[in-house]
């Protein structure tokens, strides 16, 4: 085990160098639908337990099976009202299990990025050669049902091991070249894209996606009421918008279709997505998007500009 | 620490769900409901009835809302009776007041021990689904099928011979249930249940003895879940509510009915504190336009009709 993983540089939040999002716009606004399978019957995992009662565990599966039934069309029509593409995390086992969403989604040009294959199966324990199978079989299912070429993700239930990053970098490349496997949601350390190092020092970016406004985050960790939920991307959004004008910034929604489409917590939801949307300089983009314009025209840059606050005094 | 292979095998990776209980579907692809004289939103208050043991096993797991301390926990014991002496009768009103027409899911250990109670509840004439044993009885696999099949019976022959009502809904004990629970319900002469929390609608759930109706006592508004779980406020709690009411109400406009399930309990709401907010929430809930206060049963079985 490493003291620190070593994927980024210390990088100070001032004198960077300026970011320009397309159109002049000061925050680049993504918004990530988990979209996810779990099972009822995992297999064991030593390291972390799927559900927190003996099987069949009713509460945390019939919840999240009630987002697929009821909550994702609920998400994606409002999603649609504010013309927001989604970028999914996505247990590609849904694919197989339900691909009439895979459908609706692919109808709108939203994003798929692979999170694994369930949500219940865990890094944990996993050999680097059945890490590497297990992201090759979730990028090769995604490009089989959609035809996309996974660029980002966001490992099952944030399970990871040392060489995640590196394993879904290099099966990436090697299933699609530079267009696949190209950014990370895994870390929550900046407002902006970072450059990570990897052993095959490919160019590669962390993409930020937001745990503080990650809807289970606020609804199930920290039990926010959706009023104020709603407030806090509005908050969110008001500083980072205001800091874009410097340069530019990016915020990121993480969303579940078993949370934020509750009956009971959509009216907040929508209050924040109609807000953040009535300003004029948001770039409405997805994660693939944001990667691709920061390694085309900011990444070189980047790597200088660290380079040079590394130097001790 | 390493995984074996069965770990990487994906039995159930194929179309639909992983078990075979019911069919995948999405609400907003099915035919839409309409409810009676033309009604938009049923208003489906359930009110749980419940007795937690003293002497609590917690097998295999403490109840939520059972004892925590220490053996004999008075606290947790006598404020959860607090529920059926006091707050009940505050519930009562607040429903006669309104116009609400609640489905109670009584513990049969209470049925048995508190006759006035009992006879108060069966002399409304509202419905009375079963809640299982009692909060302690909890259902799971380490019952073993035939002492499972005896305490589903049990509470049954008890609590229908106690009414005099057929009953024909259930609720398990912290809606925990074993593998085979659903398959027992339907050979004792259950129609609907209210335990798999993965729908805003009813849906038909496959058992070894015939159907059953999945009915959606959605947990996430409950008031255990949002004011002592979530610990938000109880003007919080009304705000919620009232929006899932709104919500629920505009989509039925353009897919047919919907249903508000509320799962409220005496020993929270009930509280003098309370009270005045739970009837805030009836009252704006009770004067939708387009809102059907109905029984369990009654949206059950007007919902089947238009299957």
């Amino acid at each position: 085990m490493k003291e620190d993983p070593g994927y980024f540089d210390y990088w100070p939040y001032e004198n960077r160098p300026k970011i320009e999002w397309p159109n002049g716009a000061k925050v680049a606004f993504w918004v990530a639908p988990n979209i996810e399978y779990y099972e009822l019957n995992p297999p064991a995992n030593s390291q972390r337990a799927p559900w927190p009662t003996p099987a069949p565990s009713l509460p945390g599966y019939t919840v999240r099976d009630w987002g697929n039934r009821v909550g994702h069309v609920r998400q994606m029509e409002l999603l649609d009202k504010y013309g927001i593409r989604g970028s999914i995390s996505l247990s590609t086992a849904l694919c197989d299990h339900h691909p009439e969403i895979i459908e609706l989604c692919k109808e709108r040009d939203w994003e798929f990025f692979s999170h694994g294959i369930y949500n219940t199966r865990y890094t944990y324990g996993m050999t680097e050669d059945q890490e590497r199978d297990m992201i090759r079989d979730s990028m090769e299912t995604i490009h089989k049902h959609t035809g996309q070429k996974c660029a980002g993700y966001l490992a099952p239930a944030l399970s990871h091991s040392d060489n995640t990053l590196d394993l879904f970098a290099e099966v990436g490349t090697e299933l699609f070249g530079d267009e696949g496997g190209i950014y990370t949601c895994d870390l929550f350390h900046d407002d902006q894209p970072t450059p990570i190092h990897l052993r095959s020092k490919k160019k590669f970016v962390s993409v930020p996606y937001s745990l503080e406004m990650n809807d289970t985050i606020a609804y199930v960790v920290n039990k926010i009421e959706p009023r104020r939920y709603g407030q806090q991307i509005k908050e969110n959004f008001d500083r980072l918008y205001a800091e874009g004008a410097e340069s530019g910034t990016i915020m990121c929604i993480p969303t579940h279709n078993y949370q934020v489409s509750y009956p009971h917590r959509m009216k907040a939801f929508e209050e924040a997505l109609d807000y953040i949307t009535s300003h004029d300089d948001v770039w409405v983009t997805t994660g693939r998007e944001i990667a691709e314009f920061f390694l085309d025209n900011y990444y070189d840059a980047s790597i200088a500009d660290i380079s040079s606050k590394q130097r001790t005094a | 620490m390493t995984l074996d292979k069965a770990y990487f095998d994906y039995p159930h990776r194929s179309y639909g769900m992983d078990h075979d209980r019911y069919d995948w579907s999405m609400l907003n692809d099915r035919k839409p409901v309409e409810w009676p004289e033309g009604k938009k939103l049923a208003l489906w208050v359930n009110v749980p009835l419940q007795f937690f043991p003293l002497n609590q096993k917690g097998d295999p797991f403490k109840v939520p809302g059972g004892m925590t301390m220490p053996y004999p926990d008075l606290r947790h014991f006598s404020l959860r009776q607090y529920g059926n002496r006091i707050g009940i009768y505050r519930f009562l009103k607040a429903f006669d007041q309104y116009g609400v027409k609640p489905t109670f899911a009584m513990n049969t250990r209470l049925a048995e021990t508190n006759p006035y109670l009992l006879n108060r509840i069966v002399e409304r004439g509202d419905e009375i689904a079963c809640h299982g044993y009692h909060m302690d009885a909890i259902h799971w696999n380490g019952l073993g099928n035939d002492v499972e099949n005896e305490l589903i019976k049990t509470s049954l022959d008890s609590l229908r011979k106690l009414t005099g009502q057929e009953i024909k809904g259930w609720l398990s004990p912290a809606k925990n249930e074993s593998d085979h629970t659903p398959d027992l319900l339907a050979a004792h002469g259950i129609e609907y249940f209210s335990d798999w929390v993965n729908d805003d609608m009813p849906y038909q759930f496959r058992t070894s003895n015939g159907e059953l109706t999945a009915m959606p006592l959605t947990t996430e508004t409950e008031d255990h879940f949002v004011i002592n779980g979530n610990k938000h406020s109880e003007d919080s709690w009304v705000e919620q509510v009232c929006d899932a009411a709104d919500f629920l109400r505009k989509e039925a406009d353009t897919q047919g009915g919907r249903i508000l399930a509320l799962n409220i309990h005496p020993w929270l709401m009930g509280q003098p504190h309370r009270i005045a907010k739970l009837e805030k929430a009836l009252e704006y809930i009770t004067q939708i336009d387009g809102a059907w206060p109905a029984y369990a049963g009654e949206i059950r079985n007007n919902w089947i009709s238009q299957q």
